[in-house]
């Protein structure tokens, strides 16, 4: 290992040059800091990359759809003056059914070709206007750091007793109701509400999609929420698709961070974190240099960061037990499609072509396709978000040709078989489903790419592939995020900080870990 | 119309109405319980079906009945006595198993067999659910507070609870967290290795439950289930003598003398209520008896949506009653033997067999037998928890025979392929019975009589909804303050004199009486009365 | 040796034979044993008193089986062990012993024990408790490998004033060049002994540690050789008075190990429990480090402490109080014992602060049986220094030739 003495010594050294490491560089920066951003990669965006998976075709790796990052971010950061333009905002939702049918979710309501009940169309804005007010309750948590528990510490004290004022600002029913169904599964909550299959179906993917649960799955109504919640701070730009897909996010992020003074390394793999006197004191680089800084902040995993740039032997044996112990396996694969034509969707006009396709049409649909992924299979009828990002941004594949981006529930980490036999059936299966809503589709097919969780991990060095970087369960949430101990976006090791989606509030492209966790560094410094 | 009056009126004779009924009767109320059935008990019944066999045909082992209420209600002194049983045992396919031993060495030994590290990481797992049992015990019989609610009772007893909390320490307070919300089978995982080890100890997670192992919240459902062993007394965890029917003969018994009365064959047809308040009950025959205060240990369903009209209630917790939770998800065989089965899984002499026998291999198992619930259809490899209580009580089978009681998890309340009927119940109990002769080549020669009962017809017989045991799912949206309806937590009602006192209330099911025993005592505050103890 | 196939499974005979069973129940007068680890042990063989006596007159052997011994090899079994316990480790030189503890993430104590330095690589870790949940768990991360020996190796303790005389007249060569806490290996009469000068008694004593199949064979050699120099086998209870006047903790008795209380409060830190000796801040990380630390920083809230109480009646489960008319309560007593070598009524207990220093007086409230009447006694309690008893020959190398 070199012993080269390092050139420069840096206040901030982030490691992972994903949304929440270039989001937490560039408020560090924003306010004074020197901070450099170590990327492994050959370019900067993590696992929100637009990636080139055949020639002239080119996609968003993992989501496609920019619905959490708060307007609040955006504006800060200035993201639009570096150069972030949307393809297309508050984009509709189209669930559809095998009978050709649809429902469509727009921003006024609900439309659409398949029947709804009275009942339905009646409950359906009582219901979003409730699942809003506890979604704009939840989106102030989710800006918050998380407080500890049983400390004698004022500020814990006065964050619960914050915590517990806003949910009693709720008034007594909402109040009630939030306590009632906030851990509640899906399913139950949608049947309670609703008679369309199709209406609970497209809802209940929502609370499920990125998770390793079924909508019968306790939990999945604060998964719902939670989405909601992050949808709710994103405003006007909801639901909206970058012009350039997602990389053009982490783009305008790095250049953001740049233009605030901080430095971005790329190719500039971490090997491990380096301590001194019991506290974080810069990094070694898989080349062998060193970096000295006051503070390191790793948008990598928990585990990635914790047990190996880090190492159980600067931590507790408790703490190292629930960190390993912390679920990470992904659940969630991606299938691109490079296309030669247009594809055409059974009953869909080119405005819902530009939105989000949904293959739902049931809550049953989904949880049988949840069984499987129980045992290490993948599902012959699996639950699809697609859209077809060329609709609203033709530059990304070449001229009259287009892209299908699907997210595909479930693929298991750990399919029973092994990925190198199963990838490809299993693109074949997913095609197969997308036929029977797209008929025509597989002879349009050019080229096919379906990344599984293995392929995540491997590709963006996420332990598990999953797309939260850990499951985002209630025993794995707020204070608990990712373990007690480091729930607050410091890790027991002084001088060492999480910033990823492995913290509070979790992941999807919404870069408020990187920001709250920016917020508690400086904060721990002044 | 009777001329008769009483204070107070108990719908259904079952073990929470029995105890309630004791505790007001003790407290000098003139109490009168109304039951349907022409015998007492409900659901911890002893039942002669078959020639001179005593079959606890719902309810088979008394773990959680707080010792508390014992005492109160003096039912060792009239006949109630327990017996504990040694260990249990789960068989797998290939013809291994798992025994569990009361003695500690001797378990280490067994779960090494299985793996050495499971083996020492049980000292853990028993351990940290203790821990979580301890914290929970004094929540059992307590009147769960409205966090809603400003009242300075609510106030103090939810600051009382976060004091509770508090004192855990740190650490605690997140395993407490931890443990309320995540599934059995994830929680197992954090202990041990060994599939079987898990198989094993993921049983009590989903017992009356209509989830998975997999599904989160079940750890909590295990450790309801273990909350019987907190007591650290001999004799908590075991058989009633004579059948679960003891129980209630016990608390029958003990209401009789403090002066209370019972009338069974007398099935209430609805509720009274004048200007909002409920006032008495209509039986079947048209016969009306008014009380002032009405309790009723009917799930919150037959409560309301049966035996209310639905126009004294509001129409939003009418909704709410709609819509809370009560799964059938269980069913039941009662077996006269006409010897002991012999498993041969289960090596000669070993006490095991005493206790509670299980086949299974793997959450897996569980979890795809659960799977086949969702789709509306029985298990076809249920899982199952079976006990022989005659080898250690001596009243419940003619000498050199033997009771079976068989527990089976899942059956459906409704069939995908339409209404329960006597072919499809038969076809049920030749699935458990096929089961369990894998694991047993003596066990269908040994049958003299079984009696399969589904969540149809535990519902019909006993008249819980769906034929839940719990009388409600145990699912976090319906523990402590949401149940059975959030608002409506502390045993009172919409109806002014009208009390809920069964499994539907928190603590929530099992024989445990903590709900009879809370609902008496929310009674007796709101007449300024005081409490027995 | 013993046949796995003739033993009763372990649901009819929970408690295992240790190696030296056939003699130990041969010598056992009272038929009284107990369980240790899942062993079947001998609580006392004679009486009390003359095993008691024999610790300090002459020699003892003590069946040692079923402390729990965990083999630690691999690259980093030095690194893995320094991280599990709070004394540095590294310091350790081949061929010696070293008493520790460890804890738990909270700075509580788990367990105390002995390591043992084999070879470069290759330690022993003997303990109280099983703990390869806990000891596999602290392995993530490192190039090691722990494994639980217990039954391969078969030990007893040789203690008293008379035990290197005895071990010499075995044919152990050069045993008496021994230090504390020294081990080394022999051979004497083709028998390969594992010798290390430890053990639980505070006075000159051996541990020897020899493959299950020599172990009747050791035992009779000792006994027979032994003979002139008083040696007889002791049980439990005769071993626990001679700890108790050394000073040492017993786990179980004294403190509970952290990975078993369910009460919050009641594990204890390596400062309360008075070892705070044996730990090493300099040495770079453990588990429980950072929480020690700030313990330290805060002061101790409790300690234990031995105290000399007035009187001579021992002061089992006695609780303490900081006045005579016992208004204030400081404490209890985890162990207490006339001691007959040292004609002193000694105590350990756990006491509150600010009574925890030497020469500090409290009240230790005693219930004496006086024909089957109870009287309660207030007796004055001094914290005292530990150990009670320490002779030098405990320490002399190499030992007088008595």
């Amino acid at each position: 290992m070199s012993a080269v003495q390092p050139a420069t010594s840096y206040d901030c050294i982030v490691i992972g040059g994903g949304h929440n490491g270039l989001v937490c560089a560039a408020y560090l920066a924003r306010a004074g800091r020197s901070v450099l951003v170590l990327e492994a990669a050959a370019q900067v965006g993590g696992a929100a990359v637009t990636h080139e998976f055949a020639p002239d075709y080119r996609v968003s790796a993992c989501a496609h759809i920019l619905h959490q990052m708060s307007a609040q971010l955006i504006d800060e950061l200035a993201l639009e003056a570096h150069g972030l333009r949307f393809a297309t905002t508050q984009m509709p939702t189209s669930a559809l059914s095998p009978d050709g049918d649809s429902i469509l979710f727009g921003p006024t309501g609900l439309s659409g070709s398949a029947r709804l009940s009275p009942r339905d169309a009646d409950a359906y804005p009582r219901f979003i206007e409730r699942l809003d007010r506890f979604a704009r309750l939840l989106g102030s948590i989710l800006e918050q750091e998380p407080p500890r528990l049983g400390t004698t510490e004022w500020s814990d004290r006065a964050a619960l007793l914050g915590l517990g004022w806003r949910v009693r600002r709720l008034g007594r029913r909402d109040m009630r109701e939030l306590l009632r169904i906030g851990a509640m599964n899906v399913y139950d909550l949608l049947q309670e509400q609703f008679e369309s299959p199709l209406l609970q179906g497209a809802l209940g993917l929502d609370a499920v999609l990125g998770t390793n649960f079924g909508p019968r799955s306790p939990g999945t109504v604060l998964t719902l929420l939670y989405r909601l919640a992050a949808q709710s701070g994103a405003g006007p730009r909801a639901l909206s698709q970058p012009l350039g897909g997602m990389g053009a996010v982490c783009d305008a992020l790095a250049r953001a961070a740049a233009a605030a003074g901080a430095t971005i390394r790329t190719d500039a793999a971490v090997a491990r974190v380096l301590v001194e006197n019991d506290s974080a004191c810069g990094v070694l680089l898989e080349s062998g240099e060193r970096v000295a800084g006051q503070a390191v902040i790793s948008s990598a995993d928990p585990k990635t960061t914790l047990l190996q740039l880090l190492g159980a032997e600067h931590l507790d044996t408790g703490f190292v037990r629930k960190v390993s112990h912390l679920r990470t396996n992904g659940l969630t694969a991606k299938l691109h499609l490079a296309l030669d034509s247009a594809p055409k969707f059974t009953g869909q006009d080119a405005a819902a072509l530009g939105g989000r396709l949904l293959v739902a049409p049931s809550l049953d649909y989904i949880e049988r396709a949840f069984n499987h992924s129980k045992y290490g299979e993948y599902s012959a009828a699996p639950a699809i978000e697609i859209t077809v990002p060329t609709v609203r941004d033709p530059a990304l594949a070449p001229a009259g040709g287009h892209v299908i981006s699907a997210i595909v529930q479930y693929a298991p980490y750990a399919l029973h078989d092994g990925w190198e036999a199963g990838r490809e059936r299993m693109a074949d299966q997913v095609i197969e489903v997308l036929e029977r809503y797209a008929p025509g589709l597989r002879s349009q097919v050019r080229a096919c790419e379906l990344l599984t969780p293995l392929d995540i991990e491997r590709k963006f060095r996420i332990t598990g592939g999953h797309w939260h970087h850990a499951e985002l369960a209630f025993d794995q949430f707020f204070m608990l995020r990712p373990v007690p101990g480091a729930a607050q976006y410091r890790t027991p090791l002084p001088g060492l900080y999480l910033c990823g989606a492995g913290s509070h509030p979790g992941g999807g492209v919404m870069g408020t870990a990187g920001r709250n966790a920016a917020r508690h560094v400086l904060a721990k410094a002044s | 119309m009777s001329a008769t009056t009483h204070d107070a009126i108990v719908i259904g004779a079952g073990h929470n109405g029995l105890v309630a009924a004791c505790y007001l009767a003790r407290a000098g109320l003139k109490v009168l319980v109304l039951e349907r059935n022409d015998y007492v008990g409900g659901a911890a019944v002893s039942r002669q079906l078959y020639e001179n066999f005593t079959y606890s045909n719902c309810s088979y082992v008394c773990s959680l009945l707080r010792p508390e209420i014992m005492r109160a209600l003096e039912l060792p002194k009239y006949g109630l006595q327990i017996i504990p049983y040694d260990g249990g045992c789960t068989m797998m396919s290939d013809g291994g198993h798992l025994a569990i031993y009361d003695n500690h060495d001797a378990l280490r030994r067994e779960i090494a067999r299985h793996s050495p590290r499971d083996a020492e990481a049980y000292d853990r797992y028993s351990r940290d659910v203790m821990r979580q049992c301890k914290f929970i015990k004094p929540l059992l019989l307590r009147e769960p507070p409205d966090p809603t609610s400003f009242r300075p009772r609510d106030i103090a007893s939810l600051l009382d609870l976060g004091f509770r909390l508090n004192r855990l320490g740190s650490e605690r307070i997140y395993d407490t967290l931890r443990f309320w919300t995540m599934s059995a089978a994830d929680f197992l995982d954090e202990y041990f290795e060994s599939e079987i080890v898990k198989a094993h100890f993921a049983g009590s997670s989903i017992i009356g439950t209509a989830l998975g192992p997999r599904s989160p919240g079940t750890a909590y459902v295990l450790l309801h289930h273990y909350m019987g062993e907190i007591d650290d007394t001999v004799g908590a965890w075991g058989f009633a003598r004579g059948g679960m029917g003891a129980v209630s003969a016990a608390l029958a018994a003990s209401l009789q003398a403090s002066g209370g009365t019972i009338r069974t064959g007398a099935g209430i047809d609805r509720i009274l209520v004048r200007n909002g308040r409920a006032v008495g009950v209509v039986l079947h025959d048209g016969e009306e008896i008014r009380a002032s205060q009405v309790l009723s240990s009917m799930d919150v369903k037959r409560t309301f949506l049966e035996s209310v009209d639905e126009k004294e209630l509001p129409g939003e917790f009418v909704q709410q009653v709609r819509n809370f939770k009560i799964r059938g998800s269980s069913g039941k065989l009662n077996i006269a033997l006409d010897g002991l089965p012999v498993f041969p899984a289960i090596p000669a002499g070993a006490p095991c067999s005493r206790g509670d026998l299980h086949v299974t291999d793997t959450i897996e198992m569980m979890e795809r037998a659960y799977d086949d619930w969702k789709e509306g259809t029985w298990s076809r490899a249920p899982y199952i928890d079976m006990l022989i209580p005659s080898q250690i009580d001596p009243t419940m089978a003619p000498d050199g025979k033997q009771y079976m009681s068989v527990f089976v998890q899942y059956c459906p309340y409704e069939l995908a392929s339409g209404p329960w009927d006597a072919q499809k119940r038969q076809a049920f109990g030749d699935t458990v019975i096929d089961t369990i002769a894998r694991h047993s080549p003596n066990f269908k020669s040994l049958i003299l009589h079984a009696e399969v009962r589904t969540p149809w017809d535990i519902e019909r017989e006993v008249g819980l909804t769906e034929g839940n045991i719990f009388q409600g799912e145990l699912t976090m949206d319906q523990l402590l303050f949401n149940r059975p309806i959030p608002g409506y937590a502390q045993y009172r009602t919409p109806l002014q004199g009208l009390y809920l006192c069964g499994s539907s209330t928190h603590p929530g099911g099992g024989v445990m009486g903590a709900p009879g025993a809370n609902a008496a005592n929310a009674v007796l505050r709101d007449l300024g009365r005081t409490v027995p103890r | 040796m013993h046949d796995e196939s003739q033993r009763p499974p372990h649901y009819l005979q929970p408690l295992l034979p240790t190696p030296f069973h056939p003699r130990a129940r041969a010598l056992s007068q009272l038929d009284s044993f107990v369980p240790w680890s899942g062993y079947t042990t001998v609580d006392v063989f004679t009486t009390v008193e003359q095993e008691y006596f024999a610790i300090r007159n002459a020699a003892t052997l003590y069946d040692l089986t079923p402390m729990v011994k965990y083999r630690v090899a691999g690259r980093d079994a030095a690194r893995y062990l320094n991280r599990l316990v709070t004394r540095d480790v590294a310091r350790l030189k081949l061929n010696r012993v070293c008493y520790c503890v460890w804890c738990d993430d909270q700075g509580h104590v788990i367990d105390d024990g002995t390591i043992f330095r084999l070879g470069e690589s290759e330690y022993r870790l003997c303990t109280a408790e099983r703990q390869i949940d806990w000891l596999l768990d602290s392995a993530r991360g490192f190039e090691v490998t722990v494994t639980e020996v217990t039954e391969q190796i078969a030990a007893l303790a040789l203690q008293g004033p008379t035990s290197c005389a005895i071990l010499k007249q075995l044919g152990l060569v050069g045993v008496e060049q021994l230090k504390p806490f020294e081990v080394g290996e022999f051979v004497a009469d083709q028998l390969h002994v594992t010798v290390s000068r430890t053990g639980f008694t505070g006075d000159l004593g051996y541990e020897l540690w020899v493959a299950p199949g020599d172990a009747l064979r050791l035992w009779d050699t000792l006994m027979t050789r032994g003979q002139s120099r008083g040696i007889r086998p002791i049980g439990s209870r005769a071993l626990n008075l001679a700890r108790i006047e050394a000073g040492f903790l017993a786990p179980n008795v004294d403190f509970l190990s952290a990975e078993r209380t369910l009460r919050f409060g009641s594990s204890r830190s390596p400062f309360e429990l008075g070892l705070g000796w044996l730990v090493d801040f300099g040495k770079g990380h453990f588990t429980g480090r950072r929480a020690l630390l700030e313990e330290q920083r805060r002061g101790p809230h409790r300690q234990l402490v031995g105290l000399d109480i007035d009187g001579n009646k021992p002061a089992v489960n006695a609780l303490l109080y900081a006045d005579r008319a016992g208004r204030k309560e400081v404490g209890s007593v985890s162990s207490a014992m006339w001691s007959p070598t040292c004609k002193r009524n000694l105590a350990l207990a756990m006491v509150d602060a600010p009574h925890i220093d030497v020469g500090s007086v409290v009240w230790a409230e005693i219930y004496l049986n006086r024909e089957l009447v109870w009287e309660r006694r207030m007796c004055r309690a001094r914290v005292v220094d530990r150990p009670f008893f320490a002779p030098d020959r405990r320490r002399a190398t190499p030992p007088a030739d008595v």
